[in-house]
């Protein structure tokens, strides 16, 4: 059967920006954790902090701004095309989209991360 | 005069139906110009009489044809089968999303019927007036229409849509793309009515824009942005309402 819309560009667009959205909605629990350890003095807070200095968590961190920009791109995509009525060439954009939240990504890389 | 066959072309066709939990083999000369239709004719006319498929007007104009061809849901009387088939293999299955009736010829009931729940029909109101509207061809609302009306209802962007797979209840592009040439419709006297009816779970907000039903319609239509518009005007008209409420 009709297998074919999987492939499509269309398709890949949502499927990312709902699992980057599902990626971001599990981070900010944690996040506020993070923050959370402010409230019981700095020296609890860097203790914690310190526990994210090894090459999997900075990893981690990676693809979060990744999946940050990707999200924040594909969202952007959508509201053009819902409020702005804007008749996009759907793969230019959606691959538009991917190449704009990886260079975020290097940026945040080279930046020092 | 008769065109070749095109050059480096198999001789034959190898075509599979699937017919209910089956797949039949077939093998079909090719032939110049040879459309998909052209091919199911020929097999039930020379090899298999019992093979239920559906067509009517075999030039683009009837929607009557549509049909699963390798994967792809397409209007089978348009497509050459040199286009889509250049290795000579032909999978056909009915289309996706609506019940198959037998082979090749789905019920089309549940897409019309959602053309009613989504007031895909003209209503002239009360008191229509006696003379005839005048519409400028480039008024904003009558190119909204020109975008949206060459649809034949042939249920291709139905089956190629991911949403009615996921929620049976969800509209679809052709009906929603419907409603949209209504609500643009200056003469038409239902446009808060149709508007609820589009604006509910099954309705406009539930498309995720992955682009099947624009990229497969036949007619070259693009009921994504129909359903764009439709979502722009049913959060107007919501807003509208809590405006008047506050």
């Amino acid at each position: 059967m009709t297998r074919a819309s999987l492939r499509r560009p269309g398709f890949a667009a949502a499927l990312i920006h709902r699992l980057s959205g599902i990626a971001l909605a599990l981070f900010l629990p944690m996040h506020f954790i993070a923050l959370g350890t402010a409230l019981q003095g700095a020296d609890r807070l860097e203790s914690f902090l310190g526990l994210t200095q090894n090459g999997f968590v900075r990893t981690a961190e990676w693809g979060l701004v990744c999946a940050l920009a990707v999200h924040m791109a594909l969202g952007l995509r959508v509201l053009a095309i819902e409020w702005l009525r804007y008749r996009e060439r759907t793969a230019l954009v959606v691959s538009g989209c991917l190449a704009t939240a990886f260079a975020i990504g290097l940026l945040f890389l080279l930046g020092g991360a | 005069m008769t065109a070749a066959v095109e050059p480096g072309a198999t001789a034959a066709l190898q075509v599979r139906i699937r017919r209910g939990e089956a797949v039949a083999a077939f093998t079909v000369p090719r032939r110049a110009n040879q459309t998909v239709l052209d091919v199911v004719t020929e097999i039930q006319r020379d090899q298999d009489p019992t093979l239920a498929y559906r067509f009517a007007c075999r030039v683009g104009m009837c929607g009557s044809c549509g049909m699963t061809v390798n994967g792809r849901p397409r209007w089978t009387c348009r497509t050459r089968v040199a286009a889509v088939a250049p290795d000579g293999d032909l999978l056909l299955e009915p289309l996706r999303n609506l019940p198959v009736v037998k082979d090749l010829a789905v019920d089309m009931e549940p897409f019309f019927e959602k053309w009613r729940r989504a007031h895909g029909y003209f209503e002239p109101g009360e008191n229509p007036p006696d003379d005839f509207a005048v519409v400028q061809p480039d008024s904003a609302e009558r190119r909204e229409v020109d975008a949206g009306i060459e649809c034949i209802n042939c249920g291709v962007c139905y089956a190629a849509c991911d949403l009615v797979t996921w929620n049976p209840d969800y509209l679809g592009p052709a009906a929603l793309n419907r409603a949209w040439t209504l609500v643009n419709d200056v003469r038409d006297r239902d446009r808060d009515g149709r508007l609820a009816a589009v604006a509910g779970d099954a309705g406009c907000h539930s498309c995720h824009s992955h682009m099947s039903c624009t990229e497969h319609c036949p007619k070259g239509l693009s009921p994504t942005f129909a359903i764009a518009g439709l979502k722009r005007e049913t959060g107007k008209a919501a807003l509208r309402r809590l405006w008047k409420r506050g």
